[in-house]
């Protein structure tokens, strides 16, 4: 069977992008993406596409051109991108097709989701008294997981400041502007222990990736990225997920750790030869923990790693190199692709100013999402 | 007449002289779950009874929400006069944690481990002038 390889990246940057809509966005980074891969639309065989808020993602042909493409629209919470990447996959691996786009874009209004309970199977009184809140399910599992592996406060705040001055050397980031410690410990609290410098905000953007056969990837790029697994699971009862009235009594491993031992375990490869990777981190405390729970170290580990200097661009694990979520904003149908695309980027050598040393050949992105569900990839040179 | 009514059905046996959390036991696999489940998440069983759950456990994690909620957050509140509140996780006797608001809302009177009490608390007036009611927990430390 072929291996499958990415040949084309494209980005709308995130942030803000008032005169443009999420399918504006979308459109912009699909022909980014096609013209890096030195093809066009009509070059598409099939097309995975999602957005939260953008639209459906097959409306982009109305941009792109009605050429009569496989176009499937596909919605997956946060993992969006991910379940477009394993569709698309799947698409080539079996033989179906030999190219095809992965779409994902998105543009949310200001300030914080605000979920209806009757869409999670909840009842009314679950918002109406004020639990409906994603921040407060991230506050309160990394209260608990500080108290169980004893991690300080000041290790939320060193991640915090990573994400930002990473964000400060990437150009297509939405914050560009390094925080002090000092600015970061006096933000207002959120939610007890993250305060607002510690949590990522809604955003809007694209991103689009062109994926081929692995053997006919050298007509498209002289530097494909391969991707060796693409991994989407759900929770296991015992899991603590959000939006949850009650949790059992026993805790069972989280989503992130059953995607993450499939996608090694398809990719032939351990946590140890990993050399870049992207870890969902819509807040610090995710960071922290997606840590361990993707099998880069053990539980309780994280904070000598962090103060070592382990999870920076020169250390001996980079994480979020483009300043993740965190300083990127999360346009929830296009951001676990730009995990992606980062990671192409630093496989192939072109990430600039934040580019990791000594050629990385090894990637992971791994993204987590409401109800627990999360989605891993594996990439090489 | 104005009375007080449970703002959901179902979720605290009330009125009564001590309030019990009402959720639901698995007949299969023994296993519970606050609110009560037609189906076991366990098992995917459908034999469940309602049971009483207690009044009482101890505090597993918490945090405090320090803004106003948006919709479909619905109190007699106004951003003028909201006060930030204490949302925990509380481990019952039977084992299972169950999300709540809480009574104390500052860092300082707040620790995993604590030991809570149930309490029933006004959320807001209805329509017909009816004072709804909800749950929350409180700590039973040094009353
Ligand atoms: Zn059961």
């Amino acid at each position: 069977m072929t291996d499958v390889a990415i040949v084309g990246l494209g980005l709308h940057p995130f942030g803000r992008s008032p005169s443009l809509s999420g399918l504006e966005q979308g459109a912009i980074a699909a022909r980014a993406a096609i013209a890096d891969a030195g093809t066009e639309f009509k070059a598409m065989e099939f097309a995975f596409g999602g957005s939260q808020d953008g639209g459906n993602a097959d409306s982009l042909v109305n941009l792109l051109g009605l050429t009569g493409l496989q176009f499937t629209n596909i919605w997956n919470g946060c993992a969006t991108g991910g379940s477009s990447l394993n569709a698309a996959y799947s698409a080539i691996k079996s033989g179906q097709y030999d190219m095809g786009l992965v779409v994902g874009f998105d543009k949310h209004a200001r300030g914080a989701f605000n979920p209806q309970p009757k869409d999670w199977g909840l009842d009314d009184w679950y918002g109406e008294t004020g639990l409906m809140l994603t921040t407060q399910y991230f506050a309160m599992k990394i209260q608990r997981y500080m108290h169980d592996y004893d991690i300080s406060r000041e290790t939320l705040v060193r991640v915090a400041e990573k994400a930002f001055r990473n964000g400060s050397i990437t150009p297509t980031a939405w914050r560009q502007t390094a925080l002090s410690t000092e600015e970061i410990e006096q933000a207002p609290m959120v939610s007890e222990p993250l305060n607002k410098y510690m949590f990522c905000s809604p955003a809007e953007g694209g991103c689009a990736l062109v994926l081929c056969r692995a053997d006919i990837a050298q007509k498209f790029t002289k530097n494909p990225v391969l991707l060796r697994s693409a991994v989407v699971r759900s929770r296991h009862y015992g899991s603590f997920e959000v939006f949850s009235p009650s949790q059992a009594p026993a805790v069972a491993p989280s989503p992130t750790v059953t995607a993450s031992h499939a996608a090694f375990e398809f990719a032939g490869i351990g946590p140890k030869d990993v050399d870049v990777a992207q870890l969902q981190d819509t807040e610090v405390g995710a960071e922290i923990m997606h840590l361990a729970e993707n099998g880069f170290c053990e539980h309780g580990e994280q904070e000598r790693w962090i103060n070592e200097g382990a999870t920076e661009i020169n250390g001996i694990l980079p994480v979020n190199t483009d300043g993740g979520c965190l300083a990127n904003g999360e346009p929830v149908g296009a951001s676990g692709l730009r995990q992606v695309y980062e990671i192409c980027h630093q496989l192939r050598g072109t990430a600039g100013k934040r580019q990791v040393p000594n050629a990385p050949k090894v990637g992971y992105t791994h993204v987590y999402g409401a109800p627990g569900i999360s989605g891993v990839n594996i990439l090489t040179t | 007449m104005q009375t007080q009514q449970p703002l959901h059905p179902g979720l605290f046996s009330w009125p009564g002289s001590s309030p019990q959390l009402l959720g639901s036991r698995c007949k299969d696999c023994g296993e519970h779950a606050f609110p009560s489940q037609h189906s076991c998440r366990a098992c995917g069983s459908e034999r469940t009874e309602v049971v009483e759950l207690g009044n009482a456990g101890t505090l597993w994690t918490w945090t405090i929400q320090s803004f106003m909620p948006k919709a479909p957050y619905l109190t007699d509140e106004t951003p003028e006069n909201f006060r930030p509140y204490g949302v925990g996780y509380v481990e019952l006797a039977c084992g299972i944690k169950v999300e709540s608001r809480l009574h104390e809302n500052s860092a300082n009177a707040l620790r995993i481990g604590l030991p809570m009490k149930l309490e029933i608390v006004p959320v807001r007036l209805d329509n017909d002038g009816n004072q709804l009611v909800t749950f929350q927990f409180r700590s039973a430390e040094a009353l």
